[in-house]
């Protein structure tokens, strides 16, 4: 925090520690391992689907297998059914792609009531930007080093 | 072919980089949007140090469905493409390899967004 704190504000942190719930971070370790775990091993087992019935290579059924996962996710998201799995779940429901899949969907549907372009089209990417501009960024600079490294 | 545990170990593996993030949000005041983009940032760093492509081999989807196999796939296109057609291959390949889940994201979320109502 840059933000030069009064004394009276001071007496106000102050206040609140020790008054501030702490958080059960080891059960929502566990909430998250179990269903961040149980979401891998979904998409392992829509991965091998694809290796066996479409004859692809592991690396090749790893695009489709994602595209998959995406495509239950936002179905659960209009559902409503993926904001109460969240809500148990925590990052074990947000770090998996079917996460990014339901910050796209939901900040789809919240804003649709003000039009497809001006609502949908402009809001879509509202909570999942920062991961592609930030993703896109790094990869650029990690790509350019190793670039620099293999050709230098 | 992968090994006979990949189920096991896409499991373990992939619960605990969901572990990182909540540990994260829980011991300190980052918030959910810096979480993720942080473990995007540190998917690509780990594909730039060459150590991503083992832990895929290892752990299956495990490794390729959490957010930082986001990172890696965009180093991989934008590396792929640099090798191909040299260094403006780093802006033409960059979504080469993630086109899949962004564009599967966004097709899928506005069908969902047409048929579906905002709950809550």
């Amino acid at each position: 925090m840059s933000i030069q704190l009064g004394n009276r504000q001071k007496q106000y942190q102050q206040f609140l520690k020790g008054r501030q719930p702490s958080r059960p971070f080891f059960r929502n370790s566990i909430r998250a391992f179990l269903a961040g775990g149980t979401t891998c091993l979904l998409g392992q087992g829509i991965q091998e689907l694809f290796v066996h019935f479409f004859h692809m290579s592991e690396k090749m059924a790893g695009n489709p297998t994602v595209a998959i996962l995406i495509m239950i996710s936002a179905l659960l998201t209009g559902l409503g059914v993926y904001d109460i799995f969240s809500q148990w779940a925590g990052a074990g429901s947000a770090v998996p792609v079917t996460g990014f899949a339901n910050a796209i969907t939901s900040a789809a549907l919240e804003h649709k009531t003000e039009g497809y372009v001006v609502g949908i089209g402009s809001n879509m990417f509202k909570i999942a930007g920062p991961v592609i501009v930030f993703g896109v960024v790094a990869a650029f600079f990690v790509g350019l080093a190793r670039y620099i490294i293999l050709h230098i | 072919m992968p090994h006979p545990w990949i189920f096991l170990t896409a499991f373990i593996v992939g619960g605990l980089i969901c572990v990182i993030g909540q540990l994260m949000l829980d011991l300190t005041k980052l918030t959910p949007a810096h979480v993720m983009t942080i473990l995007v940032v540190s998917g690509a760093i780990l594909d730039g140090l060459g150590w991503y492509d083992p832990l895929i081999q290892f752990a299956g989807a495990g490794a390729t469905v959490p957010i930082t196999s986001f990172g890696n796939a965009l180093v991989h296109g934008a590396m792929a493409e640099a090798q191909q057609y040299g260094i403006i291959g780093l802006i033409t390949g960059i979504f080469e390899v993630t086109s899949a889940g962004i564009s599967a994201a966004i097709v899928f979320g506005f069908l969902t967004a047409l048929i579906a109502r905002a709950r809550g």
